[in-house]
């Protein structure tokens, strides 16, 4: 015979309702957030169709779209996949911004100004990418275990002297900025790349064409996922990201390990920025991290720290991105797309938090 | 001597919109939110006190529009991180996001509307300090008022102390009955007010009208202003001048013949917070529980 505790009764029917209710609250959050992104392009005298066939059009519509969409998705892709490596170590970095156009521009100035054959210059310049992020991030890492700055201010402050240096450079003949032409006034932007640095594309322009960057975004993130899940290094990760006193008791090394997925962090974003330079954009200029940074830090959130899920994610919010570009011609703003973007991440957030939170609230016997 | 006087009247002229907000900001810190949506908040409040002085005719009447999108902004940040818990960086990004998204879909082109200045007579015409400190529009002269009153708050008042609490060791502040996010919500709440007349401020006042992204990070300025100061009301004002007074050199330094490298000037607000940080860190130090969400039950 077993025990059944009082309640219990109760508690057969509850998993299928609590089973249903969250499907639903998902589905009723996206559809407030959906609405009011529709009544925002009402209210600014738009018609909703048109910005909806404009968003298909630029992201899904034909091989040149979607290009553009995996385009934009996969540095969005690598910074969120460096995003979840840090979390899941319990460490909060925002500063994917600023380490993204660091690692850029030091992939710019290798590629512009190291000798050698092509690919290997390239590949030097995404590594040199990624270095300099991890450097960037290295910085607040060294704060964080040598005089306890928190983490998340030094990152977050870290951006805005990232954008100026970065703007200086861009700024300086002699450092990044384009060599001068006769006749013509010189902008703070950097010199195009060499053709042979670029990261080739697969397929022909303008069918069907996509860079090799999303290839790389596919591998670093199935490594990590696998690494996540089955490495030795995964498992002290998680443990140090779930219980710090724990994990430092059995033996984890906190500084090496945390302060490693900092800085690995600091490099996956160092690395969307060379891919984002090598693969589509080849030149450098202040605006160059284009908010690419903090959405790669929400796509890891709304994919909720799991490597697999931010591929899905990421390729949404890829499409958005693309779309966006295509929405000017229908005279509404391309704004929209980040208001569509943030409500999105506020819906995604929404069911989980209030599922939790009646979990709290209900009486103790139930739970 | 000239320049200086106008150096520092300009850089008092600046900080004003920051130090509004920094008192909001300082506030929420006090309570345990490390508030990142002060741009937003600023930036909604800077959009909203253009589009109400529109409305109304009254650009005085704007600030209140820019207070109640603070608010707005401030209420969203609230219920979201602490009612639900979520992450309160991630939820201030997006509203970030979500701000400069919405302001830059919506701008609105307007004509130009600025209170007035209010110039106090013969305390203005005091040499070197005078225009600085008594011929500013008249919102400034709030701030002689709005920063005693702030640290009273907090400082002095049982609601100062139960938020500080709040922001120190939450579970003990709940266990001795202090409904812990519901401070953290209403520290937030004032923030946003304080935050959204700031921007307003910016606004209203110093510009006349609403530019695309106008507050241009100046809300993170106002994160590193709190940090700078150790936390310390003092030290957060003394923050904002000194910021104030870095971005009133980058204006004014090439007209008056010195060349300081302008990048270095806009960085120097966070690397100075930086650099802060790193040495006050053992002496001076933020509120122990800033920017954990308090879930009781779990240590």
């Amino acid at each position: 015979m077993t025990l059944t505790r009082p309640g219990a009764r109760h508690a057969d029917r509850a998993p299928v309702r609590s089973r249903l209710r969250t499907p639903l609250l998902y589905a009723v959050s996206f559809a407030v957030a959906l609405a009011l992104a529709a009544a925002l392009v009402t209210v600014g005298g738009h018609s909703m169709a048109d910005a909806l066939l404009a968003l298909y059009q630029g992201s899904l519509d034909g091989g040149a779209s979607i290009g553009q969409t995996i385009d934009e998705t996969t540095p969005l892709l690598i910074v969120a996949i460096g995003a979840i490596v840090s979390a899941r170590a319990g460490i909060f970095n925002i500063g994917q911004e600023g380490q993204l156009i660091v690692g850029a521009a030091a992939g710019a100035a290798i590629g512009l100004f190291v000798p050698g054959p092509g690919w290997l210059v390239g590949a030097l310049a995404l590594l040199g990418a990624a270095l300099a992020g991890a450097l960037w991030a290295g910085i607040p890492a060294v704060l964080y275990y040598w005089r306890g700055v928190d983490v998340v201010v030094a990152t977050l402050l870290m951006v805005f002297v990232a954008m100026q240096l970065v703007s200086f450079a861009v700024n300086r003949d002699y450092l990044l900025q384009e060599t001068a032409v006769e006749g013509q006034i010189l902008s703070p932007q950097s010199d195009l790349l060499p053709e042979g640095v670029r990261l080739p594309r697969l397929g022909e322009y303008p069918d069907f064409n996509l860079g090799t960057g999303f290839v790389i975004a596919l591998a670093v993130t199935g490594v990590v996922a696998y690494l996540l899940r089955h490495g030795k290094w995964g498992f002290r990760l998680r443990m140090l990201g779930l219980n710090p006193v724990a994990a430092r008791r059995a033996g984890v090394r906190a500084a090496a390990l945390g302060g490693g997925a900092l800085l690995l962090s600091g490099g996956a974003a160092g690395l969307a920025g060379g891919v984002m330079l090598t693969g589509g954009v080849y030149r450098i200029q202040a605006g160059f991290a284009d908010n690419v940074g903090w959405e790669g830090l929400l796509v890891a959130l709304v994919a909720r720290n799991h490597p697999l899920v931010a591929i899905p994610v990421a390729l949404f919010f890829g499409v958005l991105r693309a779309g966006g570009g295509f929405l000017a011609s229908t005279g509404v703003p391309r704004y929209l797309v980040s208001v569509v973007t943030a409500l999105l991440v506020l819906a995604a957030a929404f069911p989980a938090a209030y599922a939790e939170l009646r979990k709290r609230r209900r009486p103790a016997v139930e739970a | 001597m000239d320049s200086v006087e106008l150096i520092l009247a300009s850089a008092v002229r600046l900080a004003v919109p920051l130090a509004f907000a920094a008192l909001g900001e300082w506030i929420a810190e006090r309570a345990g939110t490390l508030n990142i949506s002060v741009e937003g908040m600023m930036l909604g409040g800077a959009f909203t006190a253009v589009a109400g002085a529109g409305l109304t005719g009254s650009a005085s009447a704007g600030l209140l529009f820019g207070v109640a999108a603070g608010l707005l902004v401030a209420f969203v940040h609230a219920c979201f991180s602490h009612r639900l818990s979520v992450n309160t960086y991630v939820v201030g990004l997006t509203l970030n996001v979500l701000v400069l998204g919405l302001t830059s879909f919506l701008l609105l082109k307007t004509e130009s509307r600025q209170v007035d200045k209010l110039t106090i007579p013969l305390l203005s015409d005091i040499p070197v300090i005078g225009p600085a400190l008594f011929d500013q529009r008249w919102p400034a002269y709030l701030l002689a008022a709005l920063v005693p009153a702030a640290w009273w708050l907090v400082r002095r008042s049982r609601w100062g102390l139960e938020a500080r609490a709040a922001g120190e060791n939450p579970q003990s502040a709940d266990v001795t009955g202090i409904d812990v996010n519901k401070r953290r919500r209403q520290a937030l709440m004032l923030c946003g007010a304080l935050a959204g007349l700031g921007g307003a401020y910016l606004a209203v006042a110093e510009v006349g009208t609403f530019n695309q992204n106008m507050t241009a990070g100046r809300g993170y300025m106002v994160i590193a202003a709190v940090i700078f100061g150790g936390w310390t009301l003092r030290g957060t004002l003394a923050g904002v001048l000194v910021f104030g007074a870095a971005d009133a050199m980058r204006l004014a330094l090439p007209a008056l013949g010195y060349t300081l490298n302008p990048q270095f000037l806009v960085a120097s607000p966070y690397i100075l917070a930086l650099i802060a940080m790193t040495f006050f860190a053992t002496t001076r130090r933020g509120p122990a529980a800033l920017g954990r969400p308090f879930v009781r039950g779990i240590t």
